[in-house]
C-alpha cells in the first residue's frame, strides 16, 4: 500500500472511531477544516508510526507543520523508506 | 500595625487609571469603566463576605466578577467552563458556598444552602458606590483529582500575583490572548498580568482557533500564551500568519524541541519562551534561550524569588507563589514535602547541564492538557470477563504530548469457556471503553500480553514515564 492510501485509510478509520464527519480527502483541504480534533490526529500519528515505522514530527530535524492534507502526506512520504 | 493587602481592583488603579480592555467574544469593556460602573450593578453587596461559586460559562463575565469580587467575597471558587455539574455539589460543600454567580442555565443556583445566585452582565451597570476593599479573598483554583473529582486548591491575590513582581505598564502597549481557559492556574496568570499590564483577549471555548487568532489580531495582541498542544493546533491551522506577536508562551505541558523551533520559525520577530507552573506550586520559572528543558544552574539557585530543588527524581519549588494547601477532604494530601517545598510529581532528569521532564510521577498522563488516571481507565478494562489484568500506560505523541495505550493479560480457558479470539476481545474492551470514558481516555491501542511485572508487594510495575 503507498503512504498516501494508509495515510489515507486512518484518516477514515480514526474518524468513524471518533464518530466525527470526515471531508473528503482532496490535496487542499485544511487539516482544520477535515472534520478531525486533535485526539484525532494524535491518534492518526501514533498509528501510522506503528504501520510505517516513522513519526516526522519527532524527527530531530524541523519540521514544517502540515496545513493541507497534501502537506500532511508530503511529510510522511519524505520520512517513509 | 501591618496594612490591609490590597485588592485587584486597588493593585490594577494603584498608578494610575488602567487604560485596558476586556475583549470578550461579544463585547468588549473597558477596565477604567469599572471605576464608576459594574457589572454586578447595586447586587454586588449581596456577595461581600460570602462563600461564592463563579460559575459562568463565558470568559468575560468571569473576568468582571473576579476583578470586581476580590476585596468583597471572602472565598471565590473558580469554575471552569469545562467543569462537569456532576462535581459542582461536592464543590460547593467543601467550599462552604453560600452564593454563587452562574448564567440562567447552570446548576450552581440549584444547590442546596445557596442562598444568593446573581447572573452578571457583560457590560457595565452604573455604580456610583465606591469600591470597598473589605476582605482579603482567598481564591480557590480546581484541579483534578485521583477518582476525577476536582481538588480544591487555595491561593489569594499575593501567591497569585507573585511571578508578576510589581511589574507596572510600560511606554508600550501590551495586549494578551491566551487560548487557557481564564479560571484555570495557567490561564489566571495571564488574566492577573494583562488586567495590570494593559489588555486581555481570552480564548472562547466555542470558539476555533482561526477565529480567535483573527479576533486577537484585530485586539492588536503583542503577548499570546497557550500549552503546546495549543501551538501545535495553531501551526497546523493555515492561520499561524494572522497574528504577528513580540510574545509567544507556552505552559502546561513539556515544551518539546520541534514545537520550538517551529514557534520560532513561524513568529521570527518574538521571542518564544516557555514557562513552568502548578497550581500548586504557583509559576516556576521561565525558560527564554529557546531550547527544550531548562538550565540546571536553576535548581539551588539561592538570589531568586523561587528556590526549585530535586528530590525523589521529580521538582520541587518553594516560593512565595505556592498555594496554601487543598481545601476540604483532600486536605491531608497537599504536597509539601517537609522542607516547606511543593513536590510537583513531574520527572525531571539532568543532561549535559540541563534538565528534561520524562513526565508524571504516579503515573498521572497528560493528554493534550488533560490529566489521565491510568487506574480508571484499568477499572473498565478490568471489568471484562475474560480479562486478567491490565496496564494502561502513556505513549509519547508528537500533537497532544501523549496518548494513552493499555496492555492486557487475557484469563485461562478452562474446560467449559473456549476464549473468543483476541482480535474480537479488543473490538469489546475498545468498545467497553467508548461506552463508559470521555474519548482522550480511551486507549489508542489495546495490546495483548503473556504476563505484566507485578512486584514483591505484588503491585503492578509501572512506568515511570
Amino acid at each position: 500500500m503507498s503512504v498516501r492510501s494508509t495515510v489515507q485509510s486512518q484518516f477514515e478509520q480514526v474518524a468513524t472511531e471518533q464518530g466525527r464527519k470526515l471531508a473528503p480527502l482532496g490535496e487542499d483541504l485544511k487539516l482544520i477544516d477535515c472534520g478531525l480534533d486533535s485526539l484525532s490526529f494524535a491518534i492518526i500519528v501514533a498509528r501510522l508510526e506503528d504501520s510505517l515505522g516513522v513519526d516526522p514530527f519527532s524527527s530531530e530535524t524541523a519540521v514544517d507543520f502540515p496545513v493541507t492534507f497534501g502537506d500532511f502526506v508530503r511529510l510522511y512520504e519524505s520520512v517513509a523508506k | 500595625m501591618p496594612s490591609k493587602p490590597r485588592s485587584l481592583w486597588e493593585s490594577i488603579t494603584a498608578d494610575a487609571v488602567p487604560a485596558g480592555r476586556l475583549y470578550g467574544a461579544r463585547a468588549t469593556v473597558e477596565l477604567a469603566g469599572l471605576a464608576r460602573g459594574s457589572s454586578f450593578g447595586p447586587r454586588l453587596e449581596e456577595l461581600r463576605g460570602r462563600s461564592v461559586l463563579l460559575a459562568v460559562k463565558d470568559p468575560l463575565r468571569a473576568a468582571l466578577a473576579m476583578l470586581e469580587l476580590d476585596g468583597v467575597a471572602a472565598r471565590m471558587v473558580l469554575c471552569p467552563a469545562d467543569l462537569s455539574p456532576e462535581h459542582l455539589p461536592a464543590i460547593a460543600r467543601a467550599a462552604a458556598a453560600d452564593a454563587c454567580v452562574a448564567d440562567a442555565e447552570s446548576a450552581a443556583a440549584r444547590l442546596e444552602g445557596m442562598r444568593t445566585a446573581v447572573d452578571i452582565e457583560p457590560r457595565l451597570l452604573p455604580h456610583d458606590a465606591e469600591r470597598l476593599n473589605s476582605h482579603t479573598t482567598e481564591w480557590v483554583l480546581l484541579t483534578s483529582g485521583t477518582t476525577g473529582a476536582p481538588k480544591l486548591v487555595q491561593h489569594d491575590l499575593s501567591t497569585l500575583t507573585d511571578a508578576l513582581a510589581g511589574a507596572r505598564p510600560g511606554p508600550e502597549a501590551v495586549v494578551w490572548a491566551t487560548f487557557y481557559d481564564i479560571r484555570r492556574y495557567g490561564g489566571l496568570q495571564i488574566f492577573l498580568r494583562a488586567v495590570h499590564l494593559g489588555s486581555l483577549v481570552p480564548a472562547d471555548p466555542a470558539e476555533a482557533v482561526p477565529a480567535f487568532l483573527e479576533r486577537a489580531r484585530a485586539a492588536g495582541v503583542t503577548h499570546i500564551s497557550g500549552t503546546p498542544s495549543h501551538w501545535r493546533k495553531v501551526l497546523m491551522s493555515g492561520a499561524a500568519a494572522t497574528i504577528a506577536p513580540r510574545y509567544v508562551r507556552l505552559s502546561g505541558e513539556i515544551a518539546d524541541q520541534a514545537v520550538l523551533d517551529a514557534l520560532r520559525a513561524t513568529y521570527p520577530q518574538a521571542m518564544v519562551a516557555h514557562a513552568f507552573a502548578s497550581t500548586e506550586a504557583g509559576v516556576a520559572f521561565e525558560v527564554r534561550d529557546g531550547a527544550a528543558g531548562f538550565p540546571a544552574s536553576l535548581v539551588g539557585a539561592s538570589d531568586s524569588r523561587v528556590r526549585l530543588s530535586v528530590a525523589g527524581g521529580t521538582l520541587h519549588v518553594r516560593s512565595g507563589g505556592n498555594a496554601h494547601g487543598y481545601l476540604g477532604p483532600d486536605a491531608s494530601a497537599f504536597p509539601r514535602s517537609s522542607d516547606g517545598a511543593i513536590d510537583t510529581g513531574d520527572l525531571i532528569e539532568e543532561r549535559a547541564g540541563r534538565y528534561h521532564f520524562l513526565g508524571r510521577q504516579g503515573g498521572v498522563i497528560n493528554v493534550g492538557g488533560l490529566k489521565v488516571y491510568p487506574e480508571e481507565i484499568e477499572a473498565v478494562i478490568n471489568a471484562h470477563p475474560w480479562v486478567r489484568m491490565s496496564l494502561v500506560r502513556a505513549r509519547r505523541n508528537p500533537i497532544t504530548g501523549a496518548v494513552v495505550v493499555a496492555d492486557v493479560v487475557l484469563a485461562e480457558e478452562s474446560p467449559g469457556a473456549t476464549r473468543p479470539a483476541s482480535e474480537e476481545l479488543t473490538r469489546e474492551l475498545l468498545s467497553n471503553c467508548r461506552q463508559s470514558l470521555a474519548a482522550y481516555k480511551v486507549p489508542t491501542m489495546i495490546r495483548v500480553v503473556q504476563g505484566l511485572d507485578v512486584s514483591p508487594s505484588g503491585k503492578l510495575v509501572r512506568p515511570n514515564a
